[in-house]
């Protein structure tokens, strides 16, 4: 199965970056889950929660604010002026 | 000890403890150097992120921005200028208040008013000993720029842009900040912030990629105005890394310069005391010769 390549880059740096089989986020408009294959997408992120499955069926959480979230061919970047990994 | 030779030995010693201190700033800011160009290359990923999704929406929609838009009359123009905090950095702050000040002098010849927005502590004392009006100034966060600063400042800056002129707004924003070269080399470097010219950084399409289509959520004209103010602060939070970068660059030169003139020094009235001691010895045993002659004719 195809997998997600994702970044999550904050203003600092990189935060985290690897691949993933799913990834949780909430936008404006509320939670958006995308899978791999996502047609490609940019949307506003509400201050909140980016939880990243893993391959494994491990999660991450990261906490997010102020950026966006950018899906174009399985590549998956939650930017964002403030992230942090929990 | 001659009085002259007392001269020389407190000017060694003068030159020796200024020469530690120098030494000692000279090896701070080397160590320096190297965090804040870590800290222009770690902003990276998201300046890349942030211009990759601007130029997506430039490319896949129709949509005009107030960000975007050439004013159809300028009026009035703004320029930021990113100094220092601390001085001992060779020409740094002058010579990008002086980039500034031509700035000025170009936007004034094109009958534009002027207003300045100082950061960092020197540009805003060459401001005050002038006399002359800032409209706001940020200290005391240029050494490790936050992205807090880089955010308050880019609000500021939009807000003026948005407004009319007429009421004291903007039409215009440059901004001047030292670019890090190399370690020799900082370079004052202008750039005109607003209205935004977004050319830079637009992947070519490879010959099978078929250009994707976005969607947007809420949509375009949303996620447009949220992706420019953090195209905007990116832009700023990077000018003020790489600014700071180069102010260690140059203090590092400034004071590997002061620390070699201070060798220098040393030399030179080592040698003179050198010869003070020699010339006092000499005129003392002249002076003994002299006096067992006088006592041997009698």
């Amino acid at each position: 199965m195809a997998t997600l390549n994702v970044s999550v880059v904050s203003a600092d740096g990189e935060v985290w970056t690897g691949d993933a089989a799913m990834v949780v986020a909430r936008t404006v408009e509320g939670e958006i889950g995308v899978l791999p294959g996502h047609e490609p997408m940019l949307a506003i992120l509400a201050t909140g929660e980016v939880r990243v499955t893993l391959p494994g069926g491990e999660k991450i959480t990261a906490n997010a604010a102020d950026g966006f979230l950018s899906v174009e061919n399985n590549m998956v970047a939650v930017v964002a002026g403030k992230a942090e990994l929990v | 000890m001659g009085a002259q030779l007392r001269v020389y030995r407190q000017r060694i010693r003068s030159a020796n403890t200024t020469k530690k201190i120098t030494r000692a700033m000279e090896l701070i800011s080397a160590s320096r150097i190297a965090k804040a160009q870590a800290r222009v290359k770690a902003s990276a990923p998201y300046t890349r992120a942030i211009t990759r999704a601007v130029s997506a929406v430039a490319a896949h929609s129709k949509v005009s921005h107030v960000l975007t838009t050439e004013p159809a009359h300028v009026d009035r123009a703004a320029v930021v200028i990113f100094s220092s905090d601390r001085g001992l950095a060779g020409a740094f702050n002058s010579q990008v208040i002086r980039e500034a000040l031509e700035l000025e002098a170009l936007l004034k010849s094109q009958g534009k008013e002027v207003v300045f927005y100082l950061v960092g502590r020197k540009a805003v004392g060459y401001f005050a000993f002038r006399k002359r009006a800032s409209v706001r100034d940020w200290v005391g966060s240029t050494e490790a720029p936050t992205f807090d600063t880089a955010h308050e400042l880019g609000q500021a800056l939009l807000d003026a842009f948005i407004q009319d002129a007429a009421d004291g707004g903007v039409d215009e924003i440059h901004i001047v900040y030292n670019r890090f070269v190399s370690m020799l080399v900082q370079q004052p470097h202008v750039v005109r912030l607003l209205p935004l010219e977004i050319v830079e950084g637009v992947e070519e399409a490879g010959e099978n990629d078929v250009l994707p289509l976005y969607e947007f959520e809420p949509d375009a004209d949303t996620v447009l105005d949220a992706l420019l103010p953090a195209y905007v602060h990116s832009r700023l939070f990077n000018a003020m890394l790489e600014s700071a970068a180069a102010k260690h660059a140059a203090t590092q030169k400034a004071m590997k310069a002061a620390s070699d003139n201070a060798d220098k020094l040393i030399t030179n009235y080592t040698r003179l005391a050198n010869n003070a001691r020699q010339s006092e010895i000499t005129q003392q045993i002249s002076e003994i010769v002299g006096g067992a002659d006088a006592l041997a004719s009698q």
